[in-house]
């Protein structure tokens, strides 16, 4: 699975600049009770690897992964993967992973299985499928374990391997380490390693400077609902060029 | 005193001697409340789950009648059914009166609402926690419905034995569309109210064992389930 040589098309696209890439943000806003939680953003990412998005609390980090992923409807502005706007085909080549892990009240592998069949693929190609990205996400000996007896580590690498099974071109993840113990996130990080290898695109929320430097190619700070700087890692990390940006990597507290 | 204790001794006899007219009378009362709480279920699980899931002008009204009849006196079902299924109702060419079919639509009418609001409320809570997954993981509609029932499936399955409890010990619905036709319409609850009128107190005092004995294992498998699913989690 996962083959980035695979046949598939559409998958073989992936690599460099494929179809939906670039996103494009056009005056992306959304409004909440009066309040502006995304504050017009224009942006574009191009680059494959994996894109952090890093700010602080209520920066609005969460609110634009489900704007990107189509979860709630933009107030303003719009949202273009590969220049067209989303449909539900393109939705289906993207799969997310939320901070809390939700797992249906199924074993960890009917979970998997689960998934595949909303996609509609095929029992044969299921029951394989399911193996391998149990096996990916070290679960193999938890095939029949109802997920929710899972540690909280093992609960989220199997909500990463659901995930990797859609072999989707773009995983997003919101803030996936943010209550786990180093061991997981490690294993965590690892995972998404391999998969941007295989090229996949990541974007992933976090407001852990240490997991930012150790995953970032490219870094979306984000700042009261706009973007505050994006640039590549290397340059983000050596010489940050806002002042919120400088607080937040030396640990202050930014307002 | 001593006649009760008499009594009392009779009731046991006719229940440890399987007493031809005691079984028939709970057999009937255990087929008309198991097909009305399964056609219930059906109507139930489908109702509630959509409910939960689909967006519609007047969804909500249609929650709050849902949960108000679940209060539904058994004689005012039973009244409504007796008007829809008497010769002079819509349904009087049927000609369904005090028969036990009679009996399972009333207790349709009155366990419907139970298994329906309480799926609704099952799927809903579930939904709040699962929706943006599901929706992440481009499921339907229709898909969600299906994904929530089934891993609504332990508090379904207290949803249904809560519905099939109301059934088999409602007096008001099954006397009135069944009439408690001696050998047809006859069930434990009304069998019980006759014979205490008529003083065959033994016959009534064995009937309300075996209902009272039916409570407590609806009640044993409703705590069964509720641990069997709190230990794999899925409660």
């Amino acid at each position: 699975m996962l083959d980035p040589t695979s046949p598939n098309g559409a998958k073989a696209s992936v690599n460099g600049h494929g179809p939906l890439l670039p996103l494009e943000l056009r005056r992306l806003a959304y409004e909440a009770n009066g309040k502006r939680v995304i504050d017009g953003l224009d942006l574009i990412i191009e680059e494959p690897g994996i894109t952090v998005i890093m700010g602080p609390n209520g920066a609005g980090k969460s609110m634009l992964l489900r704007l990107i992923h189509g979860l709630i409807a933009p107030t303003g502005g719009e949202v273009l993967w590969g220049g067209k706007r989303l449909t539900r085909e393109l939705a289906r080549r993207q799969a997310m992973v939320f901070q809390k892990p939700v797992l249906l009240r199924r074993s960890a592998g009917a979970n998997i299985w689960h998934a595949l069949g909303l996609r509609g693929i095929a029992r044969v190609d299921r029951a394989i499928r399911v193996g391998d990205a149990l096996k990916l996400a070290g679960l193999e000996g938890r095939a029949s374990t109802p997920a929710r007896v899972l540690s909280g580590g093992e609960q989220q690498r199997l909500c990463l391997a659901r995930a990797l099974s859609l072999e989707p071109d773009i995983l997003l993840l919101d803030e996936p380490t943010a209550s786990l113990d180093p061991a997981s996130t490690l294993a965590i990080e690892q995972l998404l390693i391999d998969a941007q290898r295989r090229g996949i695109k990541i974007i992933v929320v976090t407001h852990d400077v240490g997991q930012a430097r150790r995953l970032a190619r490219e870094v979306l700070f984000l700042h009261h609902g706009r973007i505050v700087e994006h640039q590549a890692a290397k340059d983000f990390f050596e010489s940050p060029q806002s002042d919120t940006a400088r607080a937040f990597l030396a640990g202050g507290l930014v307002l | 005193m001593a006649d009760f204790l008499q009594a009392f001794h009779t009731a046991l006899r006719l229940i440890v001697t399987l007493d031809p007219r005691l079984v028939e009378i709970v057999l009937l009362s255990l087929r008309v409340s198991l097909l009305a709480v399964a056609i219930a279920s059906v109507i139930g699980f489908a109702l509630g789950g959509a409910l939960a899931v689909y967006r519609f002008p007047g969804r909500g009204a249609v929650s709050v009648v849902l949960s108000a009849l679940m209060g539904l006196p058994p004689v005012v079902a039973g009244l409504f059914v007796y008007l829809l299924l008497s010769n002079a109702g819509p349904l009087g060419v049927l000609q369904l009166l005090y028969t036990p079919t009679a009996m399972i639509i009333a207790q349709v009418v009155l366990v419907t609402p139970i298994i329906g609001a309480l799926t609704r409320q099952a799927c809903e809570d579930l939904l709040e926690e699962y929706d943006e997954q599901l929706r992440s993981l481009g499921a339907s509609s229709r898909a969600i419905v299906a994904t929530l029932l089934w891993d609504g499936r332990y508090r379904l399955i207290t949803a249904v034995l809560a519905g099939f409890g109301r059934a088999i010990a409602e007096v008001g619905a099954v006397m009135i569309v069944g009439g408690n036709i001696d050998h047809v319409t006859r069930t434990m609850t009304t069998a019980i109210a006759l014979e205490t009128s008529k003083g065959d107190i033994a016959l009534a005092l064995a009937l309300g064992i075996v209902l009272l004995l039916t409570a407590f294992a609806v009640n044993a498998a409703l705590m069964g389930v509720r641990r069997f699913a709190v230990r794999l989690a899925y409660a």
